[in-house]
């Protein structure tokens, strides 16, 4: 067993956990923070992408003690209370979603995929940098559509800030 | 027209929830004391189960039960069944080998499970069941449902001898014979339609409950259906009392028609439950997914097509061997039969067809309905035929469909269905108009010069959806009727309560069913919710698949707010003293045509409930129900054009162009429809060049068994699609409706295969087109089809 403390959407959180015990494990067991899934066991699917330390990361990859004095962000933190994340209200705008398990992993990946690209983005890189999150209902067309428009809205509103 | 009724790109109710991390999938859930289970599968294709040693792992760390099947069968557990009988053409039923929820003697298949583990947590379960020492001995596989059928091959089932689970026919094989020996030409093709795992990303899970204080069960589990789970649960495996079990389907996380059959697992975790005492829940990990989820196609077919000196088909003529892997799944025995065979007029006018079906037992995963059912795997035959036939005749491909297409409606094919209504020319010209078909030798000519073999590939499928007219099914064998439920329950004030007996998994439901009662009530969508997926809440349901939910499913509900509305206006012109045939509902409001007397939908909605002031004889309240059993199927159909670029140095094929035009009657929300149309797509693009199911043929292990070993579509892999409608209502039902879920899934394969063809000259090509199948097709130089019309 090994006590782990990191920072969780803004909380820290401290907790003993077995040494085996991965972070998307931790995240949904212990910390009841059900909205990162597993899709697969081989790190293929990308439904448990999170962002630590700002950066997308697959958390079936890591081990929660690797993980400790992190700061993760997962999809329930990603609001800013009640008003959504753009890449969110994106993803509903353009119906980037239908069953909705693969939908946290991909907003995570796709918020990441902006920020490294500063909106500076095309249908070609969104597509070739989505290779680690697989989408079973949507053929991508609309996933792509949604991170494009959120990639301007959110260019755009970098632009304003820094005018 | 309400502004979120029919026909409004509305954003979906749902979405909230599944964007922000709040949606509840069967693995989110937890109830107190819960336990967890792991399964103890078979590494081996084919073996004798002898003792099993369960003692190291009941010392286990955590470790509360460790089950066997022997145990399951000894309390009277009864076998998976298969829910449609199929008769071969002798008049014999088919040969049905037992199935039971964990094997106490015998294995079929690697991953079926023989014992269960139950542990505090799933980490100790999972270990526990890793040291069950099972005696095993290994007997001969067989994978190949050709070679399954040969004298000498190994044998599954003592109930089905040679392994031959029945051989159906359908049509008239004299007459087509007949017309083959005096045909102008004949075309005829070997046509694989490779195995498919449906690869639904949240994994199938079950939680089951047993209080004993009531004796009464509770299963949360991934299902497409859970009425029909319960049903199957309670009448036929004996686990629980059908008015004591309640079976939950919250949100699933995807289904593509692996999640409509009930399997081993549910019925283990349920039966453990009571039997335990303790909350046990299993969910299953991508691995067991891919061994034991049902998979979907696996036929092996020949088929031969007849025409006349004026190119229109006189006959066709269909045999497929249908590989049903090791058990017979729920729905399997309909899937190659009557959900493909009667398919197989496609859209064309085609006087005589025979169809001769062997369904074969292999020590493969059962394989059952995935998207489409039976459709995709007719489609593919009928168009990869007329391509074929197109190149063989010197007629351009859209000409010769349109030699043949079926112009007059209602149509009756020779294989059962009667088309109600279609404009096939209407799709085919807005595809190739969408595609400029017509400028593709530029395209190809531009592509050359690059150095790369450009083609292009066209498919008219036509489906059967909206199953189903429950005597029509009951006919052909179904143990169910196929309506829908549905209740419409108007609170006092005047909010709408919807309970359905149809399940959504992603197909957005509490949207488009909230839209329709907008449009009919005249209120906003917020003040309507959807209710499904829970037999405590909804009376009973047949779920969703086959594109039901729409055409079946909507009706039922639109036949509820009919006797709504009946019951408000009577009591509206009771209230306004005016004749019931003049009161309109419209923009929420009830009012009397043509004068401004006129009660707000609210005031009429608590009128009913505080039943101060009925007619005379009318009971309070505003609550009505429906059960609509459907007149005929819908036939949704339309025209797809794929255009493809090959690396003739690498065999790598991109897909340049894919546009697809759909004619799905009445649409009611063309955001969502355009959404199912795309994951339809991507489906059919998986099957048609990357996915394939790979077991090895000697040990019965499945190679393919993760998404390491199994391509799944990316994102990189396809285009954006160009898709529209166009519109023939549907007659049948009183929405016009004809369902959208499965027309990608069934179109794309022959258009990707057909432009794959195309550009590389060479008709002889499998799916999944890999890059390695399709550079050695490049180096096997030219077609035998090309070479005989030459």
């Amino acid at each position: 067993m090994v006590t782990v403390t990191m920072t969780v959407n803004g909380r820290q959180v401290s907790k003993e956990v077995e040494d085996r015990r991965l972070l998307v494990d931790f995240l949904r067991e212990d910390l009841e923070l059900t909205g990162t899934h597993v899709g697969c066991d081989t790190s293929q699917c990308g439904a448990c992408v999170v962002h630590l330390d700002g950066k997308a990361i697959k958390s079936c990859t890591i081990l929660a003690a690797q993980a400790d004095g992190t700061s993760i962000t997962t999809i329930e933190g990603l609001a800013n209370g009640a008003e959504l994340h753009p890449l969110q209200a994106a993803f509903k705008e353009h119906h980037g979603l239908q069953c909705g398990y693969c939908t946290p992993g991909m907003i995570m990946s796709g918020v990441d995929i902006i920020r490294r690209h500063e909106g500076q983005l095309d249908e070609d890189t969104v597509r070739h940098e989505l290779e680690g999150n697989i989408c079973r209902c949507t053929g991508y067309h609309n996933i792509v559509k949604a991170i494009l428009a959120a990639a301007q809205e959110m260019h755009g509103e970098v632009r304003q800030a820094a005018e | 027209m309400a502004q979120d009724g029919i026909g409004a790109r509305v954003a979906r109710k749902e979405d909230k929830r599944f964007i922000t991390g709040k949606g509840r999938y069967v693995d989110d859930m937890r109830v107190a004391g819960m336990k967890h289970v792991a399964f103890v599968r078979s590494p081996y294709a084919h073996a004798k189960v002898g003792g099993i040693d369960t003692e190291q792992a009941r010392n286990m760390p955590g470790v509360l039960a460790v089950l066997t099947g022997s145990e399951l069968v000894a309390d009277g557990i009864g076998n998976l069944i298969c829910g449609w009988m199929v008769h071969s053409k002798d008049g014999t039923p088919m040969n049905m080998g037992a199935w039971p929820a964990l094997a106490p003697d015998v294995v079929r298949f690697v991953g079926q499970a023989v014992a269960m583990v139950i542990a505090e947590t799933r980490g100790e379960a999972r270990d526990a069941a890793d040291v069950v020492a099972v005696e095993w001995e290994e007997l001969p596989t067989i994978t190949d449902p050709a070679k399954a059928l040969t004298d000498g091959a190994p044998q599954l089932h003592p109930e089905a001898k040679g392994n031959l689970i029945y051989d159906w026919e359908i049509g008239d094989k004299a007459a087509a014979d007949k017309a083959l020996s005096e045909a102008a030409h004949v075309t005829r093709m070997e046509i694989v339609n490779n195995r498919l795992v449906p690869n639904a990303m949240e994994p199938r899970a079950a939680l089951a409950q047993y209080d004993a204080a009531d004796d009464h069960f509770t299963l949360w589990t991934t299902s497409q259906n859970p009425h029909v789970a319960r049903l199957v649960l309670s009448a036929f495996y004996n686990v629980a009392p059908e008015h004591k079990l309640r079976v939950i389907a919250p949100d699933v996380g995807g289904g593509f028609g692996s999640k409509i059959f009930i399997y081993p697992e549910e019925v283990a975790c349920l039966w453990a439950a009571r039997k335990t005492g303790l909350a046990v829940k299993w969910t299953g990990d991508r691995s067991e997914a891919f061994l034991t989820d049902a998979h979907g196609r696996d036929h092996v077919t020949v088929a031969e097509m007849a025409f006349d000196a004026n190119n229109r088909i006189t006959a066709f003529k269909v045999d497929t061997i249908a590989n049903f892997g090791a058990y017979m799944s729920l729905f399997s025995s309909s899937v190659p039969t009557y959900l493909y065979a009667t398919l197989l007029s496609g859209q064309y006018d085609i006087p005589t067809i025979h169809c001769n079906v062997r369904g074969v037992y292999t020590n493969t995963a059962p394989v059952d309905a995935y998207r489409g059912a039976g459709r995709p795997e007719a489609t593919y035959v009928v168009e990869r035929m007329m391509e074929t036939a197109a190149r063989e005749l010197g007629v351009a491909p859209p000409e010769l469909r349109r030699t043949n297409f079926i112009r007059e409606f209602p149509h009756q094919t020779p294989v059962i269905m009667n088309y109600d209504a279609g404009d096939y020319e209407a799709s085919l010209s807005a595809a190739l108009s969408a595609s400029d078909y017509a400028g593709f030798g530029e395209r190809k000519a531009e592509a050359a010069r690059r150095g790369k073999l450009r083609g292009i590939g066209l498919s008219c499928y036509i489906e059967a959806c909206g199953i189903a007219p429950s005597q029509a099914v009951g006919s052909l064998g179904a143990g169910v009727g196929l309506w829908e439920s549905a209740e419409v329950r108007v609170n006092p004030v005047g909010t709408i309560e919807v309970l359905t007996g149809s399940h959504s998994h992603g197909q957005g439901h509490e949207t488009t069913f909230a839209q329709l009662v907008a449009e009919r009530l005249g209120v906003p969508i917020d003040n309507v919710s959807i209710v499904h997926g829970d037999t405590d809440k909804v009376q009973f349901g047949m779920g969703t698949y086959g594109s039901r939910s729409g055409a079946v499913g909507m009706s039922a509900i639109s036949k509820a707010i009919d006797k709504v509305e009946a019951k408000a206006k009577k009591l509206a012109a009771h209230l306004l003293e005016a004749a019931e045939g003049d009161i309109e509902i419209a923009d929420g409001e009830v009012r009397v045509a043509g004068t401004d007397k006129k009660l707000g939908w609210h005031e009429v909605c608590l009128a009913a409930y505080t039943a101060h002031n009925l007619p005379e004889g009318m009971e309070p309240g505003l609550k009505e129900g429906s059960f609509y059993d459907p007149a005929n199927f819908t036939f949704p159909a339309g025209a797809y054009v794929c255009e493809v670029e090959v690396d003739p140095d690498t065999g790598h094929t991109e897909i340049i162009q894919f546009v697809a035009a759909d004619d799905f009657g009445r649409v009611i929300n063309p955001m969502i429809v355009e959404g199912q149309v795309h994951g339809g797509i991507a489906q059919g693009v998986g099957q048609a060049i990357l996915e394939g199911c790979v077991y090895d043929p000697e040990s019965g292990q499945l190679i393919t068994a993760s998404y390491n070993d199994y391509a799944m579509p990316r994102a990189h892999d396809l285009p954006s699609f160009k898709v529209s409608t166009t519109e023939t209502i549907c007659p049948s039902n009183p929405i016009g409706m004809k369902g959208c879920g499965e027309a990608g899934a069934i179109g794309t394969p022959p258009a990707v295969i057909n432009a794959i063809t195309d550009a590389i000259d060479n008709n002889d090509l499998a799916m999944p087109a890999t890059p390695e199948k399709v550079w050695r097709a490049l180096r096997a130089g030219a077609t035998p089809m090309r070479q005989a019309a030459e």
